[in-house]
């Protein structure tokens, strides 16, 4: 995209979450403001992935946390089961916020160093026990063997005693402690080795089927995010590039930059290594986003047309978007 | 080991390197009895999982480790014939740094923030190489252009807060390079950066390496990133070199089933979503008290009862550059049956369950 539209909304009775032209600006000092999701519009049915990817400074976060209503959008819908989120506040959105849960890049500092892993894991069920009728410690017990921790050793221990993915699974414990319906994961594999990632990808895949989850899953690696996602989303400085099933997006990438996201992930076989073209320069200031097509300033196939204009998502495929002018090699379109 | 280069001595030489720490537990053996050789020009990816050593085996060739640690004598680093252990506080000065230069995985924390990117370029050349300040100044816009940076001469005034990450990673480069080391280690250069961003630096060093004739240490814990660009790759596991070789016979050949696991635990774009990732399970063991026998074996899928009982030495099979620590290596008809016992048994001579493992 970096363009809009609403092309690959979804009308089926399982759409969970919907967001429609959601628009999250900061205040950036002296009158500015910090363009950091540009109305972008998708939904995500109940028990899929939906993957988000971009380079830093995307949206992509931006979009995973209004969702949670952290914080509102500036403008736009949410609704989360029919309910509209942007409208909730106090009693009502903590309320709802129950059955989504967050799970962050930096397992290590996501839990506070002074408690012990029982009760971070219980911390939600403390609060909200009494009132969902489910607390008790047969509940944290049985999340923390769930996410392959033995209740007995780690319970009374404290985060700094665990390694990287250790922490990263009693983040995923604290997460399904309340029984959500989304977990929200932004980055969850980024600060782990790939020994590491690959557990916790295992884990998060088993987690999803064990208690029918749907996972909004944030990262920047497009090879991790085609693994766990059943749609993904490539975003570019707060908008939407291509929407599309994770094999077909990898099989044929239509814009430009999905091509590059791509081509930039390491090779692990130097006998098919190859040195593919590198993005040239670095992602624009959201400050003050390029015309038109945000990508236009860094995009091998850019055209006049392409600053004007800002292109919209339009279907080339089954469940394949793409919003881009020129995307490359059109491919076969399916249910034109 | 490679052969030696043309003037019959390699560039550096690093002989029983081992680094322990005192802790409160006891002594830490980081790294355990490490050697190889590395020649003018050459690439080595060193590949190991948090924890490996292999962040502690170049801080310890660079000299640059806490006062607790502690180095046996036997260990020798010798750079072009000379041994820096021995060098004194005096000539150690100006030895690091022009001989040796390092570049960090966090690019938000190894620049000074109070001091603008112009002096901390200019530092190290006019400390080491006693330039004046014009003949720095001059210098620093031209490194800055060298790892392409866009307007050099506006960056010498700014502050690294306001560079992006990649473009402070390149700041780091431009002072590792400005006074022409003949050997650059890199430690996780891109850990922290973007994929896209990772291939700018990645491309970035790999062509300034070949421009300068610079020898590289390349650390990582993904085999995807020295796949490509390493001529030879060594990989740690607990603090021990397991299998070294040169890059496309190692790939080809992967005979330590740690080296193998570990380019398995990679998601590949080729598989279909939702394709099972090959983990490796369970963790590195305590090196406060390592395990006696190999350090893999709880979690290899080929463990036997001998390797349980006794550490494997670094051995070869016919090609004398490809060395591995394993009695049961991949792809060897020994190897090959320890896996179907285990297979058969459901479980390795360590107790590692074969069938939760693939479930798990």
């Amino acid at each position: 995209m970096a363009g809009s539209g609403k092309a690959h909304l979804r009308t089926s009775d399982d759409v969970l979450i919907k967001v429609e032209n959601l628009v999250v600006e900061f205040p950036a000092g002296r009158g500015r403001v910090v363009h950091a999701v540009s109305d972008i519009s998708f939904d995500v049915l109940a028990g899929e992935t939906l993957g988000l990817v971009g380079e830093s400074g995307c949206g992509k976060s931006t979009t995973g946390r209004a969702i949670m209503q952290l914080p509102s959008p500036t403008s736009g819908s949410v609704t989360f089961d029919g309910v509209e989120m942007t409208k909730l506040g106090g009693e009502e959105l903590r309320r709802m916020r129950t059955r989504m849960q967050m799970i962050f890049q930096d397992p290590v500092s996501s839990l506070n160093p002074r408690r012990k892993v029982k009760d971070i894991v219980a911390e939600g069920l403390s609060i909200w026990g009494s009132k969902v009728g489910t607390f008790s410690a047969d509940r944290v017990n049985e999340t923390l063997e769930a996410v392959g921790l033995d209740p007995e050793i780690v319970s009374d221990r404290k985060p700094h005693q665990f390694s990287g993915g250790q922490c990263q699974r009693i983040c995923i414990a604290r997460a399904l402690v309340l029984d959500p319906k989304v977990i929200i994961c932004d980055e969850p594999v980024s600060a782990l080795d790939v020994s590491v990632q690959a557990q916790i990808l295992n884990l998060l895949e088993d987690m999803k089927a064990r208690y029918g989850l749907t996972l909004v899953f944030i990262a920047h690696d497009l090879a991790v995010v085609k693994n766990v996602s059943d749609r993904v989303i490539v975003m570019y400085l707060g908008k939407m590039c291509e929407v599309a099933p994770p094999d077909a997006l990898y099989e044929r990438p239509a814009h430009p930059y999905t091509k590059i996201l791509i081509d930039s992930i390491p090779e692990p076989d130097p006998l098919k290594a190859d040195h593919t073209q590198a993005v040239i320069g670095e992602i624009p200031s959201p400050i003050s986003p390029p015309s038109g097509c945000r990508f236009r300033t860094r995009c091998p196939n850019v055209q006049d047309v392409c600053a004007t204009e800002e292109p919209v998502l339009r279907e080339i495929g089954a469940g394949h978007y793409v919003a881009c002018h020129f995307p490359n090699e059109a491919p076969v379109r399916i249910n034109a | 080991m490679s052969t030696p280069g043309a003037s019959g001595m390699p560039l550096l030489q690093v002989e029983n390197l081992s680094t322990a720490f005192r802790t409160s537990r006891g002594i830490l053996r980081a790294v355990d009895e490490v050697s190889f050789t590395l020649e003018k020009g050459e690439t080595l990816g060193i590949v190991g999982e948090s924890g490996s050593g292999k962040s502690v085996l170049v801080r310890s060739i660079m000299n640059i480790l806490p006062r607790t640690a502690l180095i046996p004598p036997q260990t020798k680093v010798i750079l072009e014939g000379k041994d820096t252990r021995l060098l004194s506080r005096a000539e150690a000065k100006h030895f690091w740094g022009t001989q040796i230069a390092m570049v960090f995985q966090d690019p938000m924390t190894s620049l000074n923030p109070v001091k603008k990117i112009g002096t901390q370029i200019t530092d190290p050349l006019r400390f080491h190489l006693g330039m004046s300040k014009s003949a720095a100044r001059t210098r620093a816009i031209e490194l800055l252009d060298l790892v392409r940076i866009p307007e050099p001469a506006r960056r010498l005034n700014q502050y690294p807060h306001e560079l992006s990450g990649g473009m402070r990673q390149r700041v780091i480069i431009a002072i590792a390079l400005s006074c022409n080391p003949k050997l650059l280690v890199a430690d996780e250069p891109t850990t922290a950066l973007d994929v896209t961003v990772q291939k700018q630096i990645l491309d970035l060093l790999e062509n300034l390496q070949r421009d300068l004739n610079m020898a590289m240490i390349l650390i990582t814990h993904d085999l995807g990133v020295v796949a490509g660009r390493a001529d030879r790759i060594a990989v740690m596991y607990a603090g021990r070199m397991v299998e070294t070789a040169d890059t496309k016979a190692l790939f080809r050949n992967m005979r330590h089933p740690y080296a193998e696991a570990l380019l398995k635990s990679i998601p590949r774009l080729e598989n279909p979503s939702h394709t099972r990732l090959d983990a490796i399970s369970g963790r590195p063991p305590d090196m406060v008290r390592p395990p006696a026998g190999c350090r893999f074996a709880s979690r290899c899928r080929y463990a036997q009862d001998k390797c349980v009982a006794e550490l494997p030495e670094l051995t070869t099979a016919g090609d004398p550059d490809h060395r591995f620590a394993c009695f049961f290596p991949v792809g060897t008809p020994e190897g090959e049956r320890a896996l179907a016992a285990n297979l058969a048994a459901g479980q390795t001579a360590t107790g590692l369950d074969l069938h939760a493992q693939a479930v798990s």
